[in-house]
């Protein structure tokens, strides 16, 4: 019996250790589970953010860059015998703001490492450098942000900001993380892709209250990041400047185009801001205060604002008329002013002279012609059908829709169409008297500065546009394939040559003498749009030269009363300027820089 | 006076390997535990664990070597004073005041001694000489009513002072008892009630019930119209469900539901995910990522990097099985089987009853602490804070568990001389 007894507790004794190897070798090499769960306690990706690609102008001048600034950090657990006055001085703190950030460093962990000071400039980083290894517990963390050596083009770089809800969970490939920065406007948010480059991890071995202890696996595993790609944009600085630089103190924009590729020369938007206020750490204070003016500085007038075009559109009713054969060169007309105001010139007058007076009267009949052709004999099924055909025309020079420039938010402006009108008025209640304003380029009709300055380009050309764009390169690859982008309109060359003639007689003699310019050949057209909550809007379109054309270009300035004043002289010191590289009439620029039309 | 040649002349020396390379495993285990890349001390650094524990093998070397000097008979002898002294060592911490956290057992020398350690030794040395000096069988009432008295006045005193692990420990002496004739039955209920325990937490207290009364249906069936049999399943089953019922009404409204929680995460840590099912979990990772070979000597991550709670102590398997794997873990296991064995082989061949039942109880204790200790970190076993023999960190428990292994190979050393002396005195 007790024999027994002693030998069923060694089986006991036995069992117990026989079950515990087997469970042993179930979880040690059996089951993958528990190696699996190891690595995921310990090992941590960590991203390596890349370096965001940055930004040239047409001559490869830095426009966009990169810098460093620097975050000061603490680990409290590690500060050491640290002498608060001399750190107090060299950080240009007070202890009392010194002892309120290591309590609150202490308050969020004791081990794990927190901002103590936050944006150190590169100055001032500097000259403390080499006495950081004096307090134990300190060091620096450096992220990068944008730097724009010129403050120009804000609203055309646009700013980078921390994804939004939105973009995450648009973001199918999962490239973006919470907290992640993207481009939100401008060129930054359209070329995302290309200047973000691709991100890197290391995997780090940390243990369980999160502290680094090395890396895993000596970085076999490691990815580094691949810098963003670098932008050269068709920006010509010199020019974009002194577009900025002409447009201080006013309301208004610039567009600038080179009519033979549609590449932008200069997007003036203003009023603008230093682009420099949205980088780095104050963004949200400056960002606030900058949607608060009442002068909208954010709103990137080139390709958002839509105004009504005004006398610069009679260029548009002539070749429509000339096209449709409603309308010969030679037709006269007499100004009358009980159909619409004018100012004093010649008249009677033909075609080429009513586009060099700019004559309000004589495009009331242009525009009659165009869309009152006898097609039916019911007066408003005619209107219906000629502002169809109208409509047709302006569409297929790019009015009414966007262009397709390489910046989000472009605007596509309005060209009415009979079911606009159909909509406002009702079927069959409209005819050519409801809508005769749109003769001189006024009433619904609205088009963006963009698009007029397409127009110019059109005109410089004789008949086709290239889609305008802002990127000439991504990295080494050109950014857009010539070809694609030519749009051919269905306007005989003839009538542009005519409509070229009249916009160069109108410099030489008309009323756009102020864009006149010794020893280069400017075409324009100046306009004075009706505003009925203020002064006039000034606006001009011009190329230059005729020949072999550079530049096309629209400026419009808000409440700058008549055209030609503001208007065709920043056009035609643009046009000196990028052609000649020089402006030999200071008094026409001190003229421009003086005038002030904010209201 | 003996020389000391004849102090070790028969002493078993594959015992004292066994007990050696467990000691000196356990010791550098400690130093892998607390070992940084970074600052690479000694081990034997005395501001480390591992060199404070240097320290106490040293101490309990010189302790141990010095048991061989006394005559086996004092042992006998001073079996009760030793049970008393113990006893009165239990109690001091309540006239030195009062503890901290639960813990006042830790107080004494200075935080570094428990009391309850040495308790077992004085309680296995107390069965030991009442059962030599009565020689009558355990199924008898009044032998049971006084060793269970032995074995339960400590334990009352350790579950008073709040460590419930180190209470436990003493039902392990139900083994020394059912070598010395405990009638079976004893042991079949017990395993009955611990089963039974295990049930109530785990399963729903309908479905017990409806288990139960199912279980009762089916032996009844199967009874083929014995009334005699029949009698008797109704009035175990009748006894099951009242104590179910009794169980479920203390517990249900006697315990506040954090008591609750904390008794029932015992057979299901998940019930504290973040407390006790944390330890496991984190344990089981541990030492299940370690593989086949291990991770390497100093080489172990989850340990090192703080996901294991109480590493150098009630842990201390962890480090084992992540950093040698689980050719290391069948290494100490079969270690520990082998002291275990050996103790039993040692204890049955002693002539004298006082020598067999402390040779039990020493085997006892370091089964029950070998069996919760890994059991628990590998998931098998409730989170029960008892330390692994000769491996976890800590002073008094390798003082103790030593003192206990030097004493049996110091009566087996002499067990010729039992006999003789046995024959002289009867």
């Amino acid at each position: 019996m007790k024999l027994r007894r002693s030998h069923i507790i060694q089986a006991t004794v036995l069992l117990i250790g026989t079950i515990f190897l087997a469970r042993l070798l179930f979880i040690q090499v059996l089951s993958e589970e528990y190696a699996l769960a190891a690595e995921k306690n310990i090992v941590q990706p960590v991203v390596e953010y890349p370096y965001r690609g940055v930004i040239y102008d047409r001559h490869g001048e830095l426009l966009v860059c990169n810098t460093p600034i620097y975050d000061l950090m603490v680990i409290p657990k590690e500060v050491k015998r640290l002498d608060i006055q001399a750190f107090c001085q060299d950080f240009k703190l007070c202890a009392a703001t010194f002892a309120h950030s290591l309590t609150k460093a202490k308050a969020y962990s004791y081990v794990k490492p927190s901002v103590f000071i936050k944006n150190i400039c590169e100055e001032q980083w500097a000259s403390i450098q080499d006495r950081l290894s004096e307090y134990p517990g300190f060091f620096v963390q450096v992220r990068t942000v944008r730097q724009y050596p010129l403050p120009i083009l804000a609203n055309t770089f646009g700013y980078i900001g921390e994804i939004n809800p939105q973009q995450l969970a648009a973001d199918t490939v999962g490239y973006y993380a919470q907290g992640d920065m993207v481009g939100i406007s401008g060129l930054e948010k359209m070329y995302e892709e290309a200047l973000r480059g691709q991100r890197g991890v290391r995997y780090k071995v940390s243990d369980a209250r999160g502290i680094v202890k090395g890396s895993f696996k000596e970085g076999a595993l490691d990815q580094a990041s691949t810098p963003g790609q670098n932008l050269k944009t068709t920006i010509d600085r010199a020019l974009q400047v002194y577009g900025e630089r002409l447009m201080e103190g006013k309301l208004g924009s610039i567009v600038a185009i080179d009519p033979q590729t549609g590449e932008v020369l200069a997007l003036v938007s203003s009023p603008t801001y230093d682009p420099n206020l949205l980088a780095g750490g104050d963004f949200s204070k400056h960002f606030g205060a900058l949607e608060q003016e009442s002068c909208a500085p954010l709103f990137h007038r080139p390709i958002m604002a839509m105004y009504p075009p005004g006398s610069i559109f009679k260029l548009n009713q002539a070749l429509i008329a000339l096209q449709e054969k409603v309308l010969r060169m030679s037709t006269a007309y007499a100004c009358d002013k009980r159909l619409l105001n004018c100012h004093p010139h010649p008249s009677p007058l033909r075609l080429k002279d009513a586009l060099k007076y700019s004559c309000n009267p004589y495009f009331y009949h242009v525009f009659r012609n165009i869309i009152g052709a006898q097609v039916s004999t019911n007066a408003y099924e005619t209107t219906r059908i000629g502002l169809e055909k109208w409509c047709g025309y302006l569409k297929s020079w790019g009015l009414g829709r966007p262009l397709g420039i390489d910046l989000p938010g472009e605007k596509s402006g309005c060209v009415p169409d009979s079911q606009f009108y159909d909509k406002w008025y009702g079927k069959g209640r409209w005819k050519t008297s409801t809508i005769r304003s749109l003769d001189i380029g006024q009433g619904e009709l609205l088009i963006t500065p963009l698009q007029m300055a397409n127009f110019a380009a059109v005109v410089a050309n004789s008949g086709y546009y290239h889609t305008p764009h802002l990127v000439k390169q991504i990295g080494e690859e050109p950014a857009l394939p010539k070809e694609e982008g030519k749009h051919e309109l269905v306007i005989d060359n003839e009538h542009f040559e005519f409509i070229a003639d009249a916009m160069q007689e109108s410099v030489e003699g008309g009323t756009s003498w102020r864009a006149r310019t010794k020893g280069i050949v400017i075409c324009a057209k100046t306009g004075t749009v009706e505003n009925l909550h203020g002064p006039d809007h000034a606006v001009c379109i011009a190329f230059s030269p005729r020949e072999n054309p550079k530049i096309a270009i629209a400026v419009y300035v808000e409440n700058a009363g008549w055209g030609s004043r503001a208007a065709a002289s920043i056009a035609g010191l643009l046009i000196e300027q990028h052609i000649k590289g020089e402006i030999t009439r200071p008094w026409l620029e001190n003229y421009v820089l003086k005038g002030d039309f904010f209201h | 006076m003996k020389t000391k040649q004849n102090l070790l002349a028969h002493i078993d020396w594959l015992l004292l390997l066994l007990y050696a390379s467990l000691v000196i495993f356990g010791w550098c285990n400690i130093y892998a535990v607390g070992y940084e890349k970074t600052l690479d001390q000694s081990l034997f650094d005395f501001s480390s664990s591992s060199g404070k524990q240097f320290t106490w093998i040293v101490i309990t070397v010189l302790a141990c070597f010095v048991t061989f000097f006394f005559d086996i008979r004092s042992y006998q002898s001073l079996a009760y004073v030793i049970y008393i002294f113990g006893i009165l060592l239990l109690l001091s911490p309540l006239f030195m005041g009062a503890g901290t956290g639960g813990h006042k057992a830790w107080l004494w020398l200075g935080g570094q001694g428990q009391p309850s350690e040495f308790a077992k030794l004085a309680c296995a040395l107390a069965m030991a000489k009442y059962l030599d000096e009565n020689n009558m069988p355990l199924a008898r009432l009044k032998p049971q009513l006084v060793l269970w008295t032995i074995i339960l006045v400590p334990v009352a005193i350790i579950l008073l002072q709040g460590d419930v692990g180190s209470g436990l420990v003493f039902s392990a002496f139900v083994i020394v008892l059912y070598r010395e004739g405990l009638p079976a039955w004893f042991i079949v209920l017990g395993l009955f009630m611990v089963i039974l325990s295990v049930l109530i937490l785990l399963v729903p207290h309908l479905y017990l019930i409806i288990g139960t009364v199912s279980l009762a249906l089916v032996l009844i069936g199967l009874a083929r119209k014995s009334l005699k049999r029949i009698i008797l399943i109704i009035l175990l089953t009748l006894s099951t469900l009242a104590l179910i019922e009794g169980f479920h009404l203390v517990f249900e409204k006697v315990l506040k539901p954090h008591q609750q929680n904390r008794i029932k995460a015992l057979v299901d840590p998940n019930i504290d995910p973040l407390g006790i099912g944390w330890n496991v979990t984190q344990s089981k990772i541990a030492i299940g990522s370690g593989g086949l070979w291990g991770k390497g000597y100093l080489q172990g991550t989850q340990t090192k990097y703080g996901f294991v709670p109480e590493q150098r102590t009630d842990f201390i398997f962890c480090t084992i099985g992540e950093e040698h794997g689980w050719i290391g873990s069948l290494l100490v296991i079969v270690a520990f089987l082998g002291l275990i064995l050996r103790i039993l082989y040692l204890a049955e061949r002693q002539k004298l009853r006082f020598a067999r039942v402390y040779g039990y109880s020493v085997a006892a204790v370091f089964f029950f602490h070998f069996m919760i200790n890994i059991g628990m970190t590998i998931g098998l076993m409730p989170v029960i804070g008892i330390p692994l023999p000769f491996i976890s960190y800590g002073g008094s428990s390798m003082l103790s568990f030593s003192l206990m292994l030097s004493i049996l190979l110091k009566l087996d050393s002499e067990r010729k001389e039992h006999r003789s002396w046995q024959q002289i005195s009867h």
